[in-house]
């Protein structure tokens, strides 16, 4: 029978500057793509004890076997030692990076070594140039440095351009890769890696047909999916407002994270809020390739010229729910020019917004309790709304000109255990927070989750429902509610799915769907190739030195009213205990 | 009938049509799409898709050396796979660049209006319109 899935991982060695294409069918077959294969190569590739930034430390990028035959499985996984955390980063973008990966031809990138020079790789098809990049190298923005690369490169429509800017060049721990303009390797620092390793960007193109033998029950499964797609409510919200819809659920659920998340309530919340945003700022929407939801949301930001009467600049500034509380609420911005103002500034310097926003609010509340002082800022009077000094801080956050800077860039937690203030530096396994402190699910969730994003388990909804209906669970069954989940989410993430979609990929339809692209696996089978990839994820972070003993808990979470109620730190370590134990097991086999 | 871009500033850049178009063979993937939908310069700027006109004397026709691209009385053209020998003049003689190109065979993608493009647009970017002669004019 024929397979649709993928069955070629292209290496790239940067040293050499050579790459070779390697047919791997059994680790799709076995693994699927995306995460489960991404953690397969990571292991082949990533020692114990390996430094971040050493040449040998690989990038992984993998993609689906539905990425190209199905709407909505458009991420591409990339895996990578996190420089943030010292253990496994996965990072998941969007944009058209799944699909111009998988019409090159290929299932998985795995990328090593290090380049003498600063060079751009450019992945066509079946042919990788290494071009020269050392002219566009500390460029100080971004989007200029992409739009070089894309005049001077075929494939216009089709092709995917994953850059890094000065926040991964100078090895900002949090440093971020942007793809299309609007997407990231946000998290964990995959653009630091790409940076330690001389690599402005990737380039890839190409254009293929993949083969599929049940035509017919190929396309009744396409426009299954593609109807539920575009009928979907919660699809609709997500193309109406966007992620920003959050901004009035959160606040009223008290769960706004303010000033440091000394408040869970927004006095401005409404002034950013999406429905405002899009009300005065939208200006464009856009979807990531093979998506027809179109959730990535566009301000038209205009600002006048000083000195110059009816002249103003018009900037395009992507934003999201993630963006308004770290680089809003969470730093006190209630403006929103001010607020998209700074978002663009951290887009083009290229690093983690929710990191950068989160280290910025530690700095600002220790600013104010003295235990860090202007000399430590050089001078910038951080403080609660003030973007123009956040602007400032953020050039000197990726610059780094003095020793708290250096400190600042290797994230909240690094820079608390050396000037103090840990009790508020809101991160989580060396993670800064992602915005959604409901409770002590979303927080076991933070500490527990393989990938540190709130999407990959279920801590928030869990949260949700235990405020709705008045029900608080223990520990125990947060955390084996928690594990259930990210076992399933593994799934999806493995078929490269948004997690957006994780209502229209139900169970059958993932079985129909593997089906069509050559597979016969069983319920049974997929549940347990998801525990299988979540045990080698904990696998891999054990081998790395992650112990549930001696994760950090900030007392900030514990002290800030909670809209499920109080808990304390008991509860917390009882959770941790408890998924030692099952974790341990599942290892254990 | 005939294709017709009704709003490009509704396009999301989803490439759904893209897909849709090449899915005619009953493959999935990209080789066989004959719209193509382009950033204007950037994401930020928007898209530009590029659909063929079905021109009334159509440039990819006169170029072909073998008369593999045959007029339709309609308007547009019919590609005849077997005399085509790949030579890719009707490709450059086309401004619009809206014959596309399958790599896999080396042939050229015309568009047949069929509309397969326009139902799975999700956003009213493409329309499938009879009789469009007299709005041509006006616009």
């Amino acid at each position: 029978m024929t397979h649709a899935y993928p069955t070629k991982v292209l290496y790239i060695d940067m040293t050499k500057k050579s790459y070779k294409t390697v047919e791997r069918p059994e680790l799709f077959a076995q693994y699927l793509g995306g995460t489960g294969a991404a953690i397969k190569l990571l292991d082949e590739h990533c020692p114990a004890g390996i430094d971040p930034y050493a040449p040998d430390a690989p990038i992984i990028f993998s993609v689906g076997p539905l990425t190209g035959l199905f709407p909505l499985a458009s991420k591409t996984v990339a895996m990578f030692k996190s420089p943030l955390t010292g253990n496994l980063g996965e990072s998941h973008a969007g944009g058209r990076a799944a699909q111009a990966i998988r019409m090159a031809g290929y299932g998985a990138v795995v990328v090593t070594g290090a380049s003498d020079l600063p060079v751009y790789v450019a992945i066509h098809g079946s042919t990788v140039h290494f071009r020269d990049a050392t002219s566009i190298w500390g460029m100080k923005s971004l989007f200029t440095a992409g739009s070089i690369i894309r005049a001077g490169e075929p494939g216009a429509g089709v092709r995917s351009i994953i850059r890094i800017g000065r926040g991964g060049e100078n090895k900002v721990a949090f440093g971020s890769a942007t793809t299309e303009t609007y997407r990231h390797f946000g998290r964990l620092g995959m653009g630091a890696v790409m940076g330690s390793k001389n690599i402005k960007a990737f380039v890839i193109s190409g254009e293929r047909s993949i083969p599929v033998e049940d035509k017919k029950k190929y396309r009744d499964l396409y426009d299954q999916i593609f109807k539920a797609a575009v009928g979907s409510p919660v699809m609709k919200k997500y193309h109406d407002l966007g992620t920003a819809g959050n901004v009035r659920t959160m606040q009223g659920l008290k769960a706004m994270p303010t000033r440091n998340l000394q408040s869970g309530s927004f006095e401005h919340a409404e002034a950013i809020s999406g429905e405002s945003l899009a009300e005065k700022y939208l200006g464009r929407r856009l979807a990531c390739a093979h998506c027809p939801v179109g959730c990535i949301h566009i301000a038209a930001v205009r600002e006048p010229y000083e000195n110059e009467s009816y002249f103003y600049k018009t900037t395009m500034v992507g934003y999201d729910w993630e963006l308004i509380y770290a680089l809003g609420s969470m730093l006190g911005i209630g403006d929103p020019d001010g607020m998209l103002l700074l978002i663009d500034e951290v887009e083009k310097v290229g690093v983690d917004s929710m990191s950068a926003g989160v280290c910025l609010a530690w700095a600002t509340e220790a600013l104010e309790k003295g235990i860090i002082g202007e000399k430590e800022t050089l001078g910038l009077k951080l403080a609660w709304g003030d973007w123009k000094t956040y602007i400032k801080a953020t050039e000197h956050l990726v610059n780094q000109p003095n020793d708290f800077y250096k400190a600042l860039a290797k994230g909240s937690v690094h820079a608390a255990s050396i000037y103090g203030g840990a009790d508020f530096a809101l991160a989580f396994g060396g993670n800064e927070m992602p915005g959604y402190p409901t409770g002590p699910a979303s927080y076991l969730g933070f500490l527990l989750g393989t990938r540190h994003s709130h999407l990959d388990n279920a801590g928030y909804s869990l949260d949700q429902n235990a405020i709705k209906s008045g029900k608080a669970l223990t520990p125990p069954q947060i955390v084996d509610e928690l594990i259930k989940e990210e076992c399933w989410r593994q799934i999806l993430t493995s078929l490269c799915v948004c997690l957006f979609a994780r209502g229209v990929y139900t169970p059958e339809v993932v079985r129909g769907s593997l089906e069509v692209a050559g597979y016969s696996l069983s319920d049974e089978e997929i549940l347990a190739l998801g525990k299988t990839i979540y045990r080698d994820k904990y696998a891999f972070k054990i081998k790395h030195g992650f112990d549930f003993d001696a994760l950090p808990k900030p007392a900030r979470i514990f002290e800030t009213p909670s809209p499920t109620g109080p808990f304390d730190l008991a509860f917390i370590d009882e959770g941790l205990a408890y998924a030692k134990k099952r974790i341990g097991a599942l290892l254990a086999g | 009938m005939k294709l017709k871009v009704i709003d490009a500033q509704r396009c999301v850049g989803c490439q759904l049509c893209m897909f849709a178009c090449s899915r005619r063979s009953g493959v999935a993937g990209l080789s066989n799409s004959c719209i193509g939908v382009r950033s204007a310069g950037g994401m930020s700027k928007g898209f530009t898709v590029i659909v063929c006109r079905s021109c009334k004397n159509p440039p990819c026709a006169r170029a072909c050396p073998v008369d593999a691209l045959e007029m339709r009385p309609e308007g547009g053209v019919r590609l005849k796979a077997e005399k085509c020998i790949g030579c890719g003049a009707c490709r450059n003689a086309c401004i619009l660049k809206a014959v596309f190109w399958n790599h896999e065979t080396q042939k050229p993608l015309i568009c047949v209006q069929c509309g397969i493009c326009a139902k799975y647009c999700p956003h009213g970017v493409l329309e499938l319109r009879k009789g469009l002669e007299k709005e041509e004019v006006r616009s």
